[in-house]
Parts: C-alpha cells; structure tokens; sequence
C-alpha cells in the first residue's frame, strides 16, 4: 500500500515525519506508514483503497466521512490517521457480509432513503452506532442520533423511515 | 485539506508529555479530542510544529464526585460520557442540560470538556457553564500543578494563560452548598450549530432564599461574559418575578452582541434577557432546545 505526500521541496525526503501504525479496518489487520498529517479519511479512502467513505464538506459539518472507530462514530476527517493506531476501524463496506445486505442497506434500498446517496454511508455509520446501543428508538431518537450528518436531498424523511425500517429488521431477526 | 507537516509524538505519561511540550516550546499543540484543533489545522489557522496527543494519557477519561460532592473531570472525558452520565442527571442540572448540545452527537464522541475550555471560543457553550458555576481548571507543569478559576482562565478570543509547558488536566465544579437548579438554553440557526445566543444558569436556595448564582452568556462578544451583576443580583433573595426581572435586565445589559448573519444585535440582546428568565423561572431544570 502507497500513500504519496506532496513534496514541498524544502526537505530531504528522510526528514519527513513518518509513522507506523497498526489498525484494524473492517475486520482485517493491516500495517501501514503515515505521515501525522494524514487524516483518517485519507487513509481509508487513499491508502486502504476502500472509497465508500465519502468526502463532503471537508470542515467537520456533514458528517459524510463517518466511520467507527471502537464502535463509535467518527468524523474521518477530522482524526488524524496515526491516531487509529491500535483501533478498530469500521467502514460503510463492513456492513454487508459477502452474501446478504446489513439491515440498514436493506433499509435503506426499500424505504428510498437516498436520492444522490453520498451522505448515505456516513447516515449508515451513525444510525448503525445508534441501533448497536438503542435497538428499538423513537422517530425522535433516530433524528437526534443522525443530527451531526447532513442530507441535501431527501428532507430526511425516507432516511428516518429506513433507519427504523432496519431497527424492525434487526429486532425480529433478534428474536 | 491538510494541515502543515508537523511533529506527532503520543506520549504513555503526563511527565513525558510535559516533557515534550517544554522542549516543543511556543509551537507545541496539545491534541486531545481535536474536534477544534484539528479543523483549525486544516484551514492553516494553526500550524503548530509539534503535537502532542494525550488520548494514550491513562487514568484522564473520568468524571465522578469526591465525598464533599465537588466535581472533577479529566482532560480526557469527551462530551459523550458527560450527556449520558447518571451522575450530572442527578446532582447538575446545568450541564445536564447543555452537554445535548454541544456540537452534534459524531462530534460529540470525540471531543472533551476541557479541551473546550482551553479552546477558549467566545461560542464554546461549556466556557459559559463552568462559569455560572464557579469552576475552575487544574494545569500541570514541570513545576507541579496549579489551579486557575475558569473566570481568569481566558485572555482573549482562543486565549488562555496556560504556560506553553502546562497541560490542562481536569475541570472543577465546586459542591453545591445549598440546593442546586438551573439550565443552559441555547438559540440555534441549525441543530449542531454554534450558539447564537446561549445562557448558563447555576442557582443554589436555601429555605427558597438565593444563597449563590451564576450567570454566563455564550456567543454575545468577544468571549465568554460572566453576567456578575445580574448573580449578585440574586444572592439573599427568593426567587420572583421582580428578581428575576432585575437578573434578566441586568444580564442583557452586560451582554455584547454584534449583528451579523445569526440575527442583529438587538434581538440578541432581547434573547439573552429571555433565556435567563425563562431558566431562573423553572423550577426543575430540566434539559429544554431552545431551537
């Protein structure tokens, strides 16, 4: 794996600062060299080759970039990639096993909860935290929960639907 | 975007990370949430040279209450485990009722009260919180460790008086002496946005008398204003209509908002006198959005 750094022509190439880190991402162990400036969401999408998780704002608003770091969603943009060193990653590609959809997706596909989909895989990330901890919530709860991911397009309306869509699924499945 | 190229260390303990920021001198940045840090890194408004991460700092990510009920939380309590802890449910009703609404709830899981504090924005709503409520901030340095009142801790806009060598290591909230109310309203354009207009109420009766308050207003100037004349206002009364009404006056008066896209100057004003009447007229203190 190949993470190519801009050169400022200022320095020789050693002086860069470069860390190794080890992380987890999607259940897979992986080692890689970072320079500290990287953020997360450049590793993933850059370094780890996975692009669901997408870039919006850039600026910590949209949450576009959410991923899970030990379970807890995260602004990838706005963590550093040595700090994932020793975590766990998961990413909108952890969802799904390589046979059946996760609930949320499913969710998602049948109650139209995306119309240009790229707020879609942080909006999973989040509302995959809330059901992990909140198996049965509220109309009212599932919009708190996605309150830190923005959604130019739908109103949030289907959103919401397939979020408690998914929560339906996943505690029928449960019985 | 990226930040400018810097040094990352991730030190194991408190000692070294002192180290670290004594040798690092003036360009030293501490990380511990970085839900601030981090994008004012990226919009090149910070470039330090050196940062030193504390999240691998043990024994910092508490908060709990000594015997004599005063609060103390570690540098490494996130925002999170504050909006759910049974224990601010129970015994602080203020910062109950604004730990919902800090940032947004991703935000939320990374960042930390008292990196909010050192952050020191005028908008930060925990800024005014400690305040209403006496709190103070513990530094540790190569000298050992003092502790700063949160009302001399900021100088200016993104100012603090830390040393270059110290590290904030835990917020105080003071016991109550008498029985505590009070809330934080916030006024929003948008769910997770920063405030237009925020207002921090810390009130402790005895036999329905005042025995202390606190009163702080978020994003109304250049930091965080401690509504002093309005608190002392209260002190020795009961809590009615004509004191409240005073408190209300009296907190808008100190207030210095400008107008701007958030709303005029006026209206502001207006809203901060809203808020503490409405905060110091309910009894329960229960977390309310304000939006």
């Amino acid at each position: 794996m190949t993470i190519v750094y801009e050169d400022h022509g200022d320095e020789a190439a050693t002086e860069v600062p470069v860390r190794r880190i080890r992380f987890t991402i999607n259940g897979a162990k992986k080692i890689a060299e970072v320079e500290p400036r990287l953020l997360l969401s450049h590793l993933i999408r850059q370094g780890v080759g996975l692009t669901g998780t997408h870039m919006g704002c850039d600026t910590t608003n949209c949450g576009a970039c959410t991923v899970l770091v030990d379970g807890l969603p995260v602004k990838s943009c706005t963590m550093l990639a040595v700090q994932a060193d020793g975590h766990e990653i998961t990413t909108v590609e952890g969802l799904a096993t390589a046979s059946e959809l996760h609930p949320l997706q499913e969710g998602f596909k049948e109650e139209h909860g995306l119309q240009c989909g790229f707020c879609t895989p942080g909006m999973m990330m989040a509302a995959k935290a809330l059901l992990d901890v909140n198996p049965d919530p509220s109309e009212e709860e599932v919009r708190w929960a996605l309150s830190g991911n923005l959604c130019r397009c739908t109103g949030y309306q289907n959103i919401v639907k397939s979020v408690l869509w998914a929560a339906d699924k996943l505690r029928s499945g449960a019985i | 975007m990226y930040p400018s190229r810097f040094r990352y260390e991730a030190p194991r303990t408190l000692d070294e990370a002192i180290t670290l920021l004594r040798d690092g001198g003036d360009y030293a940045k501490v990380l511990a949430g970085g839900q601030s840090l981090v994008p004012l890194m990226k919009l090149r408004f910070a470039s330090p040279e050196l940062i030193v991460d504390i999240n691998n700092l043990p024994g910092l990510a508490y908060h709990r209450a000594d015997p004599d009920g005063t609060l103390r939380i570690g540098a490494l309590c996130r925002h999170v485990d504050l909006e759910r802890s049974a224990l601010l449910a129970s015994t602080q009703p203020t910062m109950a009722a604004a730990a919902p609404l800090i940032a947004d709830p991703i935000v939320r899981n990374r960042g930390t009260l008292v990196g909010s504090l050192c952050h020191a924005d005028p908008q930060g709503d925990w800024a005014s919180v400690v305040l209403a409520l006496g709190g103070s901030l513990i530094a540790q340095g190569p000298g050992g460790r003092r502790t700063i009142p949160v009302a001399d801790f900021v100088t200016g806009p993104f100012q603090n008086v830390l040393e270059p060598d110290e590290i904030a290591v835990e917020a105080v909230i003071p016991a109550a002496q008498g029985v505590r109310s009070g809330g934080y309203l916030k006024l929003e354009r948008r769910v997770g946005d920063f405030a237009t207009v925020g207002v921090a109420v810390a009130v402790e009766t005895s036999a329905q008398t005042v025995t202390r308050a606190g009163i702080a207003l978020t994003g109304v100037g250049g930091s965080t204003i401690g509504a002093t004349a309005a608190a002392e206002a209260l002190v020795g009364q009961p809590l009615s209509a004509q004191t409240i009404g005073q408190a209300a006056g009296l907190a808008a008066e100190v207030a210095r908002p400008r107008t701007d896209h958030r709303g005029s100057a006026e209206y502001k004003r207006h809203m901060v006198a809203t808020f503490v009447e409405r905060l110091l007229s309910r009894s329960d203190g229960t977390a309310e959005r304000a939006a």
